[in-house]
């Protein structure tokens, strides 16, 4: 564990009426980091910020906070604040006192705490609302409220449990590069915790894939992209054409009934593969200037390219970004260059 | 709203004879003679009893607190117990309520009597024997013992519907369980402790049967002084319906001052006490 590590989870187990939630997890997050805890639904996420904040204790392994075990030390001690998944506003008190709370629990000066609501008003566009009953507010509304309530404490580290996710397409962006400039001018360790894989991407400094209580993979926004471990975070990070492969040997790989050069080694010889492809990386041509053929199954218009199903000879249905316009029903032709051919593990019964 | 109306009907007749026909009724007697004309005499009477009135205030009070802060806590710990326990602590608290008013009340009797039960067992130990039956403390006890469940049962239904993540919210904006309990569990918990007072206090209030035998006829209350006029040979049924009519008037003081707590408005609108 390195000086600059402020939370750490080692080996981390937790079971509800027997059933595994979490199995093993291991994690260590940088101070000033924006860290997104990424899965689908059920995967342990919201989970995972509750062993965090103290509200679950693991059936195993421990919790470190700056170095410390914290393990047995209750939530309210905890230098860390929640945006909660439900908000969690308090009914009986207005905006004013919903955001002030943290606050006046410290005995902060009237004063102080007036000037810093207000800022917190200002943050998240909420000027003019102070003096409003939260129960009648929207759900964005409440969700800016829930996020100023916890930002005013200054924590050392915030979670966010889906801090966006009743919020409208524009008011997600906006939210979005606000939170962004609020971390990056605080520096709050931000853990944060969505199952959009856009909103991972464009906001963290490193995106933890989650699945089933596991941790996939831990890595940059671009290394998880350009480089996911296996075809589940290959899929669930963007669209991805994913085919059953063999390796034949290092840098060759047969799929789609022929060989291909690829970069990958360190397979053993003949292992069955998952091959994965991205969309926009497949090239469409002429069927004589292509490695595989195939007829155009359909296009889409999806404003910035084309999403073109192809069906090659094996039956194959061929995911293609493409800005060109194909005509359904024609033969084309499809390739891809190496660098772009991604060679991964079959996953294991177990870890499916 | 139209389509409510008329379901509505049976039940705003049924209301309008047995609940406001009896109401004027007693309005009725309580400003008239015994020959139907018009007096102020029986509610300058009532004056006479203002001790006693006084004193069933008091005693209903100290009964109602202590319900409360019996009622309260037993309620937050249910609350909190798994299904079945919680079905068995219910049912424990349910099942005097089956048995006959009178019989419970007399059992206490027989309990806190000169030589009754608990005296004989003190006697045992050498102490006593206690002045117990016919005090005000014997009174309280069978108001407390009588109408416990009253206050329990609402305060209960209300901790059952209580928002578990909201404590979680303010255990994680750094509330001890003091804080906690103040800023969340009891401001949620207000309006069934106005229910459980109001359920309690109104019948510890009126109440006749347990101070006539646990108070033994020294203790009188209101509810003994109406019911005196309706039985004995002091027959005044214009005196007791001016007692019974003030008595109405006291009780709604009494709730709609309570009713200025229970509004979540004045919280809401004020700050947050710490
Ligand atoms: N208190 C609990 N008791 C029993 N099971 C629970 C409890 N809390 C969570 N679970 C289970 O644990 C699993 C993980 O839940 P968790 O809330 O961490 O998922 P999540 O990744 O946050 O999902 P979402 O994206 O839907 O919020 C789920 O299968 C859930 O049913
Ligand atoms: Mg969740």
């Amino acid at each position: 564990m390195d000086k600059n590590t402020i939370i750490s989870l080692k080996d981390i187990v937790v079971e509800f009426d027997g059933e595994s939630v979490l199995r093993h997890i291991n994690l260590d997050i940088h101070n000033h980091e924006f860290v997104t805890l990424l899965g689908p639904s059920g995967c342990g996420k919201t989970t995972t910020l509750r062993i965090i904040g103290g509200f679950v204790a693991p059936k195993s392994g421990d919790v470190f906070f700056d170095g410390k075990k914290i393990n047995d030390l209750p939530p309210y001690k905890r230098e860390v604040n929640t945006v909660f998944q439900k908000y969690a506003l308090f009914p009986n008190l207005n905006v004013y006192e919903n955001i002030a709370f943290g606050l006046r629990l410290k005995k902060v000066p009237d004063e102080e705490i007036r000037e810093r609501v207000f800022e917190m008003l200002d943050l998240v566009n909420m000027r003019g609302f102070e003096r409003k009953d939260v129960n009648l507010l929207s759900g964005g509304q409440q969700q800016r409220v829930a996020i100023a309530r916890a930002l005013i404490n200054k924590p050392q580290v915030l979670l966010l449990d889906e801090p966006l996710g009743a919020l409208d397409l524009k008011l997600r962006k906006e939210m979005q590069i606000e939170l962004k400039k609020i971390q990056r001018e605080t520096k709050i360790t931000f853990i944060y915790v969505t199952h959009d894989q856009e909103e991972a991407l464009t906001m963290s400094d490193t995106v933890v894939v989650m699945r089933a209580g596991q941790i996939q993979q831990i890595g940059t926004p671009i290394d998880i992209y350009n480089e996911p471990i296996n075809a589940f975070v290959a899929d669930f990070i963007g669209e991805s054409n994913i085919i059953d492969g063999v390796m034949k040997k290092d840098y060759l790989v047969n799929f789609a009934g022929r060989d291909f050069d690829c970069v990958d080694f360190g397979f053993e010889e003949n292992e069955n593969v998952d091959v994965v492809i991205r969309p926009e990386d497949i090239k469409i041509s002429a069927p004589e200037k292509g490695q595989i053929t195939g007829k155009v199954e359909s296009i889409i218009f999806k404003g910035v390219h084309y999403e073109i199903v192809v069906i090659d000879g094996n039956g194959f249905n061929w995911k293609i970004h493409s800005t060109l316009y194909e005509e359904p029903g024609r033969e084309v032709g499809l390739s891809v260059i190496p660098d772009d051919i991604h060679i991964m593990h079959k996953m294991t019964e177990e870890e499916k | 709203m139209i389509k409510s109306r008329y379901p509505a009907f049976p039940y705003i007749i049924f209301m309008a004879i047995f609940i406001v026909v009896p109401l004027i009724m007693v309005a009725y007697f309580a400003f008239t003679t015994s020959s139907g004309e018009f007096t102020m005499q029986n509610i300058i009477r009532v004056g006479d009893y203002v001790p006693v009135i006084i004193k069933s205030l008091f005693l209903a009070f100290i009964a109602t607190l202590i319900c409360l802060a019996l009622g309260y806590p037993f309620a937050y710990i249910m609350a909190r117990k798994t299904s079945n326990i919680r079905r068995t602590m219910f049912m424990l608290i349910m099942l005097p309520m089956w048995m006959n008013f009178l019989l419970r009340t007399y059992s206490w009797m027989t309990i806190l009597e000169n030589n009754g039960l608990l005296n004989r067992f003190l006697g045992i130990f050498g102490i006593g024997p206690f002045e117990m039956i016919n005090t005000q403390g014997a009174v309280v006890l069978g108001m407390v013992y009588d109408y416990l469940p009253f206050m329990i049962v609402p305060l209960y239904t209300i901790m059952m519907k209580m928002d578990h993540s909201l404590i979680q919210a303010a255990q994680d904006l750094g509330a001890n369980p003091l804080q906690v309990f103040l800023h969340v569990t009891l401001p949620q918990s207000l309006p069934g402790i106005s229910t459980g007072i109001t359920m309690v206090f109104i019948p510890s209030v009126s109440t006749f049967i347990i101070s006539k035998m646990l108070g033994g006829g020294s203790e009188l209350m209101i509810g003994d002084l109406i019911e005196m006029q309706f039985s004995s040979n002091s027959y005044n049924p214009n005196l007791g319906s001016a007692i019974s009519f003030i008595l109405m008037i006291i009780i709604l003081i009494c709730m709609s001052v309570m009713n200025q707590f229970d509004s979540d408005k004045v919280e809401k609108e004020g700050r947050m006490v710490v």
